[in-house]
């Protein structure tokens, strides 16, 4: 209840400050032009497979919806810091943070109040992408059931990016400081994924394994493996305990 | 109501609060008196369970700040400094807000939000933005959010602080109106604050406590001897100073006689009683019957100011103060009014 409650001021604060909108604009920006070249692309390929009389495989899922996932997934990596960055830097700049702490409310309960409302905000986003499904399901017929994978798999991927973030938030008063780190951080996630994909030693395999990126492949896929599951629910888990102990720490500090 | 027992906190390299005792009962407002940076934030940081103290332990209507954290912070209203305001959130909505996380009944928030608007003058901008309100009405949304669960206890850090006058008088005396309902603990730097609101004081220097009492005994018992300026001119001619010092030193009750500047045959003493004594109907009589100009004759009262300066700023001399006011600590606050 109280996690309900904090989750809608956050949302309020997202909505009436331009960050919402300004992610969300970007979003359907980069969203939209990486969907119109698939859709040129299929399109393209569709008419070269006719004119060659031979008929290709040609299948939506694979040729527009897969890239359309991997695309997306890492846009939001760049995205997401600028969603957590003012969750609770703000608050310790702006003095509020001593109203939340001294309500009687257990810092769980705020944590998981703020992370929920940037989950919302970056389901809302992922929404904007869904427009551009729908004109898919117009024109075709897409599978629909590897879209709803690939849709869970954004929200884990999402979900722990976002306690990451919400992490880094509590470790400065600086809004701008919790978005350069959360970026900074956001981009070895991104880099770390190419350096796995050469080496095959034990040592590039952990790497390979961490790589928040590779996780989501077989969700891309529409394949719903619980083993990647699993790992996006620990980096969830990891991140709001690490955001907890953090809060903890700004009192024993102060 | 409130209850702290040699309570310390420690910060890395410095001792915010040392080992400070002291106990409030229900209904009161007690005046926390301290230079900037001698520890008030600190000791309502701990009340309000924002910090946990190093040592020591402070309870709040029979909770203990460290083991029944969520009891005390439902019974505590708490406007910090700065009042922790969202300014892209309207004022009602705002309260709405704090009264929920303060646990306040849904079927009462309605309730309670009118009446605490009422309370702290706010009704008037209910529909507006926080971030476009002036200082003065941003204060008292501050208040407004601290007595929306209606708590037994008002931790209120410097309420008036960056005020102008006139908002300092409505803020002084709406928290004046606040007592009875809810024990209330203000911090200030400003004197005269505590003598117009608090009927208790603690005086804290350096992190420690340096006196308690109520706001007329502590002037009284730093005024217990009186001083007297006196100025004596003699009808023609020029008098022997220490004639007229020797003559003063004569009447019942003086303790010294220091003699001040000398200037245009006029001679001025400052005159000390013992404790307790009356001594400027003697000095008038005793002058004038020495044949001489009494010019004037005055106490010279202590300030609030002086003792507040005196007790903060050696806090060795007086020492023998510091008993006395432990020994009124030992006693109910209620009683000794």
């Amino acid at each position: 209840m109280n996690t309900l409650t904090i989750a809608r001021k956050e949302l309020n604060s997202y909505f009436r400050s331009p960050i919402a909108y300004g992610v969300m604009a970007f979003f359907a920006l980069i969203a939209g032009y990486f969907f119109y070249v698939a859709v040129v692309f299929f399109v393209r390929r569709g008419v070269e497979s006719s004119m060659m009389g031979q008929s290709m495989p040609m299948d939506m899922n694979d040729f527009v919806i897969r890239p359309l996932f991997s695309n997306v997934s890492v846009i939001g990596l760049f995205l997401i810091p600028m969603i957590t960055m003012r969750l609770f830097a703000e608050e310790k700049r702006s003095g509020t943070i001593e109203l939340l702490v001294t309500s009687p409310l257990r810092d769980l309960e705020i944590i998981l109040g703020k992370w929920l409302a940037a989950l919302i905000l970056y389901a809302a986003m992922l929404g904007i992408s869904a427009l551009s499904l729908a004109v898919l399901f117009a024109y075709g017929q897409p599978d629909w059931k590897p879209i709803l994978v690939g849709y869970l798999g954004l929200l884990l991927l999402g979900g722990a990016l976002l306690a990451i973030g919400t992490f880094i938030s509590t470790c400065t008063k600086n809004q701008i400081v919790a978005g350069v780190a959360g970026f900074a951080i956001c981009l070895l996630l991104w880099v770390l994924d190419w350096a796995s994909s050469f080496g095959t030693t034990v040592t590039d395999k952990v790497i390979s394994y961490l790589s928040v990126l590779q996780h989501f492949d077989s969700f891309s896929k529409g394949v719903l493996d619980s083993k990647d599951v699993l790992f996006y629910l620990s980096v969830i888990f990891v991140g709001l305990f690490l955001t907890a102990r953090s809060l903890e720490s700004l009192r024993w500090r102060a | 109501m409130i209850k702290v027992q040699g309570l310390t906190k420690r910060y890395a390299r410095k001792v915010a609060v040392d080992n400070i005792s002291f106990e409030v009962e229900k209904g009161q407002i007690v005046g926390f008196l301290g230079p900037n940076g001698a520890g008030k934030t600190t000791t309502m940081r701990v009340l309000t369970c924002f910090l946990p103290p190093t040592s020591g332990t402070a309870s709040v209507a029979g909770f203990d700040v460290l083991e029944q954290p969520i009891e005390v912070k439902r019974r505590i209203g708490y406007l910090p400094e700065t009042p922790p305001l969202y300014p892209e959130m309207e004022v009602h909505e705002y309260l709405e807000f704090v009264g929920r996380i303060k646990g306040v009944a849904s079927q009462d928030l309605p309730r309670r939000l009118n009446e605490v608007s009422e309370k702290c003058a706010i009704a008037d901008v209910r529909k507006m933005l926080i971030g476009k309100l002036s200082k003065g009405y941003r204060q008292r949304v501050g208040l407004a959010q601290a007595i929306i669960h209606n708590p037994d206890v008002l931790v209120l850090d410097e309420p008036t602080a960056g005020l102008d006058p006139h908002q300092i008088i409505e803020t002084r005396d709406l928290i004046k109106g606040l007592a009875g309902e809810h024990t209330i603990i203000l911090s200030t730097h400003i004197l005269p604050e505590v003598e117009q609101t608090c009927e208790r004081v603690i005086i804290i220097a350096k992190g420690k406590l340096v006196a308690m009492d109520t706001v007329a005994n502590l002037t009284s018992r730093l005024r217990g001897a009186e001083t007297v300026a006196v100025e004596v001119m003699p009808r023609e001619g020029q008098v022997d100073p220490a004639l007229v010092q020797k003559k003063l030193e004569q009447v019942a009750g003086v303790s010294r006689v220091l003699p001040r500047e000398h200037r245009d045959g006029k001679l001025l003493f400052t005159v000390e009683s013992l404790e307790g004594r009356h001594i400027r109907p003697g000095l008038a009589r005793a002058v004038v019957e020495a044949g001489w100009n009494l010019n004037e004759l005055h106490a010279v009262g202590l300030s609030l100011e002086e003792i507040f300066l005196q007790l903060t700023a050696a806090p060795e001399e007086i020492k023998a103060e510091h008993a006395a006011a432990e020994a009124v600590a030992a006693e109910p606050l209620g009683e000794t009014k």
